[in-house]
């Protein structure tokens, strides 16, 4: 059957199960717009600026595990997109993100709104695909959606060019093939690297588990949990992969790394065996890469062949995903009858209590200033645990990640590998729209809340009440800490005093927001602002100085911590 | 650990931008090619890319995986530890001058280089042999006068004995 590209672009869209979409329109992509109008077979959400459709995209496909899928025209909306690409490419995140692109034969005159968006996103994309051949757009658009949610997914980008999308070609879903020579999964791993990990693990006194993001993109949280329980195992997850094994579970130990907790980081320097599942070893997790776990032994699973190795060399690799890992192991374990005993884990268990006890994650109650760990908390005892959290990037971060225990897969939401500000409020929108009956909170701080404050409009164009908890301390505040700390309190351009009145910008948008200055409006305004059915700003004033503990310097080892008011610990 | 050249021969799909991808998979990482030779194979939709690179085995490897890693490639060797055979093309446009004329033809015939073109004022050569070979051709002709050098970097292919 005769279809003009757009039309193709939408029918592969509702193939690919797509719900909705975010975006921007402009010259180039003037045409699928009028396409939408006439066909509106996919929800499309108008954003306020292009990098926050990718975020909003991003944040939705880290909720629901789906694809989530951006649009913007050419030129200055495609370059809008990088941040938000390069984000989900650290993180690993499936989105597919359509750009417009000039006609193929204006393409390298430097014609009106052009840009080399294939050139600029090839390093931070997973792949990407510029559609010279009308011919060629369903199985690209297929292949694009294929590859972003396989394997290690990622980020793919699809430039479209005016023409390419005007014309009229032959569409039929069952004639489309797509390239298959890589597209395949890696081979299984042989069973025999199970029954060695099994040897591994009956040798271990002092084991721990370091899973990352990959348990839940690979939707492995149910079977990490069976591991972790039966193996008696404590488990430390990277930022990522908060939320995987369950926040108020006796065998957690919280973040390890920089601002990880004393008991995670203790845990991994002591430790006999290192199981790291899904995670990659990066320099904020390892600190000193000579010391991090240097007594143990290191089995390393993980679906990219290319991870492994790579900043630290392990023991035993192994190339797989995280669920059939998982499987095998447990499936393992069930046949050789093996769980070991409470006395077997006792001492081990013991100590990491002690660590516990001797270290908790802790701050200084204030009678007069708003504690942001304070917020945070009582965030979570009204919640009782069930929001699901998106934060901006800085001290309210590692706070969204230490004080709010999470105990859902994909229920922490937050750019790790990229550390992007002005993520967290456009990703609450994605997922706000996949999961209307949740809670959802963006933890922000005054810097990043005004890096995407724009999409307030979105917010309330479509009635989507997300929740914004600003930690507002008129700082640049993770950077003023490093000032604080490495730097002789020379404060250079993080005071961030000037700043608006935020009750009156979110009114202004049309939002209800609150204020809270002194510890006892903590609970009154979260209590009147996270229920209301409508898009709702609080803005705590919190304490101004205060930093985030512990605290390891960076290129430190893991074991040396700063626990704030207390000395250096080992 | 020991810093060396490596041999790396890479099987892509031949599609424009696949060449800039390899390339920037080891830009990106700060890592240089020293040379570069790129032609389809006898599968049209086929193209090898053999490049050599120096660097310490571990990082190699990664680079390695870097490379598998990319949509468009389908098979990555490094051919330096493997019995391979190496050949690298020359071809050297010499300038002529009544003093360097004589000697220059007995060094072609020494040295084993073809000559292609020979006029008045400029002869181009062509040379074929390992890297090594191609390097000292060239410094023995330079002092002769030469006027421009092609290299094709070095093609690479395993033995199989």
């Amino acid at each position: 059957m005769k279809m003009k590209g757009t039309q193709i672009l939408l029918e592969c869209l509702k193939a690919e199960g797509v719900e909705v979409m975010f975006g921007y329109p402009g010259g180039a992509v003037i045409d699928i717009y009028d396409e939408l109008h006439r066909n509106p077979a996919v929800k499309h959400i108008l954003v306020r600026h292009e990098q926050a459709a990718v975020h909003a995209a991003d944040g939705y496909a880290r909720a629901t595990g789906k694809v989530g899928v951006a649009l913007a025209t050419s030129g200055p909306g495609a370059t809008n997109t990088v941040t938000g690409i390069a984000t989900a490419n650290m993180d690993s995140i499936p989105i597919v993100v359509f750009t417009g692109q000039v006609p193929t034969h204006l393409i390298g005159n430097d014609a009106f709104q052009e840009c080399d968006i294939t050139g600029i996103t090839r390093p931070c994309t997973k792949h990407n695909y510029l559609v010279r051949n009308p011919d060629e757009l369903a199985s690209t658009i297929r292949e694009a959606f294929h590859i972003a949610r396989t394997g290690r997914p990622g980020p793919v980008l699809v430039d479209l060019p005016k023409n390419v999308i005007a014309a009229e070609v032959d569409y039929d879903p069952a004639k489309i093939r797509i390239n298959a020579t890589k597209l395949s999964l890696p081979p299984k791993p042989s069973s025999k690297k199970f029954v060695q990990m099994l040897e591994m693990l009956r040798a271990s006194r002092r084991p721990v588990l370091l899973t990352g993001g990959g348990i839940l993109l690979g939707k492995a949280s149910d079977e990490l949990r069976a591991f972790a329980r039966r193996a008696k195992i404590p488990v430390t997850s990277t930022l990522m992969g908060l939320g995987a094994f369950p926040g108020s579970d006796p065998l957690f130990l919280g973040m390890p790394g920089m601002h990880g907790t004393y008991y995670a980081n203790m845990a991994i320097s002591h430790c006999d065996l290192l199981i790291c599942i899904g995670a990659r070893f990066d320099d904020r997790v390892t600190g000193k890469l000579d010391t991090f776990a240097s007594n143990a032994q290191i089995i390393h699973i993980d679906v990219d062949p290319s991870s492994i190795n790579k900043n630290i060399v392990v023991d035993l690799p192994i190339v797989s995903d995280a669920k059939s890992a998982l499987e095998n192991i447990n499936r393992l374990l069930k046949d050789n009858n093996y769980a070991p005993t409470d006395a077997e884990r006792k001492d081990w268990l013991e100590q990491i209590e002690a660590w516990k006890k001797k270290a908790p994650l802790a701050y200084c109650q204030d009678a007069e200033h708003i504690k942001p760990q304070c917020v945070i908390e009582t965030l979570y005892e009204l919640t009782k645990g069930k929001a699901i959290i998106t934060t901006e990037v800085g001290q309210n971060q590692m706070w969204a990640a230490q004080f709010y225990r999470y105990d859902d897969p994909n229920t922490f939401i937050s750019s790790g590998g990229l550390g992007t500000m002005g993520y967290g409020f456009p990703a609450a929108l994605g997922v706000k729209l996949a999961f209307p009956d949740r809670i959802v909170v963006d933890i922000a701080g005054d810097g990043s809340i005004q890096m995407n404050i724009q999409e307030m409009a979105t917010a309330m164009q479509y009635n989507i009440p997300v929740k914004i908890v600003l930690l507002n301390n008129g700082y640049l505040g993770m950077v003023r800490q490093w000032q604080e700390l490495f730097y002789e309190k020379r404060y250079s351009n993080t005071d961030m005093t000037f700043q608006p009145d935020f009750v009156k910008v979110a009114e202004a948008y049309g939002w209800e927001a609150f204020r809270a200055k002194r510890p006892e409006e903590i609970r009154p305004v979260l209590e009147k602002g996270l229920f209301s059915n409508r898009p709702c700003l609080m803005d705590f004033q919190i304490a101004r100085e205060e930093c985030v503990y512990p605290m390891v310097r960076p290129g430190a080892s893991i074991s040396e911590m700063t626990l704030g008011t207390r000395e250096m610990t080992n | 650990m020991e810093k060396r050249e490596n041999v790396i021969s890479i099987l892509v799909n031949n599609k424009p931008d696949v060449l800039a991808r390899v390339a920037g998979t080891l830009g990106g990482k700060g890592y240089n090619i020293e040379s570069l030779c790129v032609d389809v194979t006898v599968n049209p939709d086929v193209s090898k890319i053999i490049l050599t690179t120096i660097g310490t085995k571990a990082t190699i490897q990664k680079i390695e995986a870097q490379l598998a890693r990319l949509i468009d490639v389908i098979k990555v060797e490094n051919l330096t530890d493997v019995e391979t055979v190496k050949r690298e093309l020359a071809l050297i446009r010499m300038t002529l001058t009544a003093d360097n004329k004589n000697e220059l033809i007995r060094k072609i015939n020494q040295l084993n280089c073809k000559i292609l073109t020979f006029n008045s004022d400029h002869c181009v050569l062509e040379f074929r042999g390992s890297k090594a070979e191609v390097d000292k051709v060239l410094e023995t002709l330079k002092p002769l006068g030469i006027d421009d050098v092609a290299r094709t970097g070095i093609a690479a292919l395993e033995r199989k004995n």
